[in-house]
């Protein structure tokens, strides 16, 4: 595998790598914005329920919690 | 000269003209913006969460921290040499790794839970096994020209790297040599993210871009730009489809992967700060964003609002991160603290 090292392209090297980036990229098949939109959208709602750090967690099932400490009687 | 001069021209023409027509392209699609698609969606209201845990045991600035897949260890690792492996249950410090070079960016934690590996100005990737008697030292992947500024493991025999010299690379940890170089980025690397089914990649970079990758292949995709500045983080929306970036110009962005373009910014006038770090939680509901300004800022992401802010950190947020199951969020910073939240 040839290591490219950035520093010792040249202008033109940096220029026909750009174009022929830009060549593959042009390429693409880009979906409606509305529709990606959306399916973002279900996917949250779809698991916003069981998202702890939207519902909430109740301190007997927290993970995190600080054990131990003082009761006050 | 002249005919290099006329060469060069050509090529910016070029490059302009395809430039322009991937614009066109892009506009062409763009139907609808996620506040239209959230419009109906309920509100989450204000997102309280509870500091439940300050780890405390680094002696310098923490850059970078890891949860393990058993969403209970983690992984820091901070400029006074060391790495440190919590059970956050707890809050005990399980092992220790002393860093041949203090100078860490970046930290990972193998799926496998056996090995984690770090990297930083010494611009190479130390890798380790941490279930040995003690700490020892499996790899170190020296070949990139720049300083390591993130690292991700597929798996415990391939490790994905992200280097200042604008190269990211995937390594072979059973020979220790590169099997691919990503070469595209004109800006030094910052940040990578892998897809769930490790066929693709995304980077940001001091470029302002972000860029998706063919992981086997070795080619860039697609490029998506609207920063106007250095991408510090970039993390995937748990559907794959889209991707999250934090950036020194004090914004972060969702960018859609079919629609190869943004569909909604988070930033806000009160902001002045640079984004180190970001998260999201299980859902993708929320984004949990590091910043310059001490804080950790939570975004909705259909909404685009800022919904709550963890404080406490006496100095910048340098890293944020969500375990695998979601129960909480751990930020780090460089006042040398770790917290978790929920």
């Amino acid at each position: 595998m040839p290591v490219i090292n950035m520093d010792e392209l040249t202008d033109k090297d940096k220029a026909v790598m750009e174009v022929t980036q830009l060549k593959l990229e042009v390429k693409l098949e880009r979906w409606l914005t509305s529709k990606c939109c959306e399916e973002v959208k279900d996917y949250i709602q779809a698991g916003e329920e069981e998202d702890t750090l939207v519902k909430g967690i109740s301190e007997d099932k927290n993970p995190f919690k600080e054990k131990g400490g003082c009761v006050i009687f | 000269m002249a005919s290099e001069k006329a060469e060069m021209d050509s090529l910016k023409k070029e490059c302009d003209g395809l430039r322009t027509q991937i614009e066109a392209a892009r506009k062409a699609v763009n139907d609808g913006s996620m506040s239209s698609a959230a419009g109906s969606a309920t509100d989450v209201g204000r997102v309280q969460l509870k500091l439940r845990k300050s780890l405390k045991g680094h002696l310098a600035k923490i850059y970078s921290m890891h949860w393990a897949t058993d969403s209970r260890s983690m992984v820091s690792a901070s400029q006074d040499g060391k790495l440190l492996v919590w059970d956050t249950f707890s809050g005990n410090k399980m092992v220790a790794v002393p860093l041949k070079s203090a100078w860490v960016m970046s930290v990972a934690f193998a799926p496998s839970g056996n090995l984690v590996a770090s990297g930083g100005l010494d611009n190479m990737c130390t890798v380790y096994n941490i279930k040995s008697a003690s700490p020892k030292t499996l790899r170190e992947l020296d070949a990139h020209t720049g300083y390591l500024a993130c690292c991700r493991f597929l798996s415990d025999t391939e490790i994905l790297t992200a280097s200042g010299d604008t190269t990211c690379c995937l390594w072979d940890l059973e020979t220790g040599k590169q099997k691919i170089i990503f070469t595209n980025h004109i800006g030094d690397c910052m940040s990578l993210a892998l897809s769930q089914d490790e066929r693709t990649f995304v980077s940001g970079a001091c470029d302002s871009l972000a860029k998706l990758w063919d992981l086997r292949e070795g080619t860039c995709k697609q490029t998506f730009s609207g920063h106007t500045s250095d991408i510090n983080a970039i993390n995937f929306f748990p559907s794959g489809n889209a991707f999250i970036t934090g950036s020194d110009d004090c914004s972060c962005k969702m960018y859609d992967l079919r629609s190869d373009q943004e569909v909604i910014g988070y930033q806000d006038t009160s902001l002045n700060a640079g984004v180190t770090s970001l998260a999201l939680s299980n859902s993708g509901r929320l984004i949990f964003a590091g910043y310059d300004d001490f804080n950790c800022h939570i975004w909705d992401s259909m909404k685009g609002e800022k919904v709550g802010v963890l404080s406490g950190h006496d100095n910048r947020v340098s890293c944020t991160g969500v375990p695998g199951d979601g129960m909480g969020v751990c930020t780090g910073s460089w006042d040398s603290f770790l917290k978790l939240w929920n």
